[in-house]
């Protein structure tokens, strides 16, 4: 194998792992962004979002 | 806060123990970590390709510009966990045991990849992928040590109920970062002894060190993006996780009621 070929490896395997970690991470993100979203519309709440429920029912 | 109830200004660290506070600041501030470090880690690796290859290394020098950066973040990475680590045995603070868990993987990936960089570079360079000398396998051990600590963190049905036990193992772990970085002296190594950061200066010359220091503080900025990402993410998922368990009550007492 050249020395390029190392070189190659080295940079084309780290891209993929870091863009690997970067895609797990903002799909984990949206996916609870998803459920929060869900959660809200289905009319849950958490206490300190009361005050923003109570402005909504007027 | 009402201002005049507060006696004494809280600290910026106090402030943020307010989830809400601070998914604001990292609403803010991700966008713009991951802009400039994308910039400043592409102008660091195009200025170590443009750099003079070494005089005995040739062009394979160029994987020094990722390899020490990741060996960087993957200690850094652990330091910052150490710090939570006392952040949630010391302060309790809320938000420490949430940057632990986030950092973990993140820590994971970075010290698989200098491992990988290593290897890719050890092979044509030393004539072998891998030995088991001090600094390799103190690095291994801290790849298994962040194994250990995804898998405690997710261990258990409620979010954050390892947290102290995480913390514990974590600071009992950093035991481990003062022996790779010492590897190098302690023991005859097959490894290099330290060149950036050692008593009486670097010994790199200044066109291949300038493009390894604006890579590393990129890379540094571009894990800082992902931990407050992983964080945010973290803080989300306990909200629905309560949120969960809250509506699950309710329904119970309203199940119960019409019985």
């Amino acid at each position: 194998m050249s020395h390029f070929a190392y070189i190659a490896v080295a940079y084309g395997g780290s891209a993929l792992a870091l863009a690997g970690l970067a895609l797990w991470l903002v799909s984990d993100m949206r996916a609870r962004r998803r459920e929060l979203d869900h959660l809200h519309d289905a009319g849950h709440r958490r206490r300190s979002d009361r005050q923003e429920t109570l402005r909504e029912a007027k | 806060m009402n201002e005049n109830t507060a006696t004494a200004k809280p600290s910026f660290i106090t402030r943020l123990a307010n989830p809400s506070r601070f998914i604001g600041l990292a609403d803010r501030l991700i966008p713009w970590l991951t802009g400039i470090g994308l910039i400043l880690t592409a102008i660091g690796l195009v200025g170590g390709w443009l750099a003079p290859e070494d005089y005995q290394q040739g062009a394979t020098v160029r994987i020094m510009y990722l390899h020490v950066p990741f060996a960087w973040l993957a200690m850094m990475i652990y330091g910052v966990m150490t710090l939570a680590a006392l952040g949630t045995l010391v302060w309790r603070h809320p938000i420490a045991d949430i940057s632990l868990k986030a950092a973990a993987p993140i820590g994971a990936v970075f010290t698989l990849l200098s491992l990988f960089t290593g290897s890719v570079w050890g092979k044509p360079m030393w004539g072998t992928w891998w030995v088991w000398d001090a600094r390799l396998t103190s690095m291994f051990v801290l790849f298994l040590i962040y194994l250990g600590l995804i898998a405690l963190t997710r261990a258990t049905p409620e979010p954050g109920q390892a947290a102290r036990a995480a913390a514990i193992v974590t600071l009992v772990g950093a035991l481990n970062l003062p022996i790779i970085k010492f590897s190098v002296d302690w023991w005859n190594t097959l490894h290099q002894p330290a060149s950036v950061f050692r008593a009486g200066g670097p010994t790199i010359d200044w066109s291949m060190l300038w493009p390894l220091l604006v890579a590393a503080i990129g890379f540094t900025i571009l894990f800082s993006a992902l931990h407050l990402t992983a964080m945010r993410t973290e803080i989300w998922r306990r909200r629905v996780h309560t949120m969960r368990r809250l509506a699950a009550q309710r329904a119970d007492r309203t199940m119960g009621g019409t019985a």
